[in-house]
């Protein structure tokens, strides 16, 4: 699938599922919902700490587990790593994206999942992501 | 003590944080790839911009399943929409401003930190990363104070 649009069917299907079902949590869960964000940020609701406790303990069950149970993934490939390095811009760029949370309560999965639930007001976070990315880019071109 | 913590209710979130684990687990197993959401930013720029970073391998050769997987997000909200969402499209206060100038931070911030909170949040932690544990209380402790800021600010 890697560098090209002639993608096997059944990668296509796998990956459109995946982010379906991240999509419908997300959109259960009202993270796409701004205001409930920035209540968890205000410390008005807790509730933000159980999706990201529940989305992390299947996350680390899978990780954990998946490649000592199987040799490779199910359709082929090998399984990756996040590989997060402890530097100056990990933690600058952390401490920049959370101004940037708390002040619209949209972080990127949110902001483009919004749009299914037809919460047409994320297009300006999602632009203003976009825009920021690329600036990201641009500036570590130079 | 449960009407205090969660007043809107905390099966929502639990489920919902279930199906996010459950979605980046899908993946995972059957395409062996780490799907955390901010990278897609700068992978899509790569079909637009010459610029060297964009022209990576690790953006050019994933910009397509990254894409997918977004469409893949979007097509799942829409679902939850029509089957538990009344149909009554979501909207929100937040000033269009705010959403502009706080994603321009988010955006700008994710990608130099190379992950936001499924990034670091979910993938990062579940692969018990040391960085992004550091990245995640970073960000949470100047989406906090900024977002306690705001609040005061605007005399809340």
């Amino acid at each position: 699938m890697e560098g090209g649009l002639n993608v096997r069917a059944s990668q296509v299907l796998a990956v459109l599922a995946s982010g379906m079902l991240f999509g419908f949590g997300l959109a259960l869960s009202t993270m796409v919902s701004p205001e409930v964000v920035l209540s968890f940020l205000q410390w008005r609701d807790a509730g933000l700490m159980l999706v990201m406790g529940g989305a992390l303990v299947v996350t680390l069950l899978a990780y954990r587990f998946g490649p000592l149970v199987l040799k490779r993934p199910l359709l082929g490939g090998e399984f990756g790593h996040h590989v997060a390095v402890m530097d100056r811009d990990t933690l600058v760029g952390a401490a920049i994206f959370g101004v940037g949370w708390g002040l619209c309560g949209v972080c990127p999965g949110p902001a483009i999942a919004g749009l299914g639930a037809g919460q047409v007001e994320l297009l300006w976070a999602l632009a203003g992501i976009f825009a920021g990315a690329g600036l990201q880019g641009w500036q570590a071109s130079r | 003590m449960t009407s205090t913590l969660f007043p809107l209710g905390w099966v929502h979130y639990l489920s919902g944080g279930l199906l996010i684990g459950s979605g980046v687990a899908l993946l995972f197993l059957l395409t062996g790839r780490i799907g955390g959401m901010s990278t897609v930013f700068s992978s899509t720029w790569s079909f637009v911009s010459r610029a060297s970073y964009f022209q990576q391998e690790r953006f050019t050769g994933g910009r397509a399943w990254r894409l997918i997987y977004a469409a893949g997000l979007i097509g799942g909200a829409a679902m939850w929409w029509l089957s538990f969402g009344g149909g009554q499209r979501l909207s929100t206060g937040v000033p269009a401003w705010q959403l502009l100038v706080g994603g321009l931070l988010v955006g700008y911030g994710a990608r130099l930190s190379n992950g936001c909170t499924s990034g670091h949040g979910i993938c990062g932690l579940g692969s018990l990363q040391v960085p992004s544990l550091a990245a995640v209380l970073t960000f949470m402790a100047t989406a906090f104070a900024t977002a306690q800021a705001v609040l005061a600010w605007k005399g809340g």
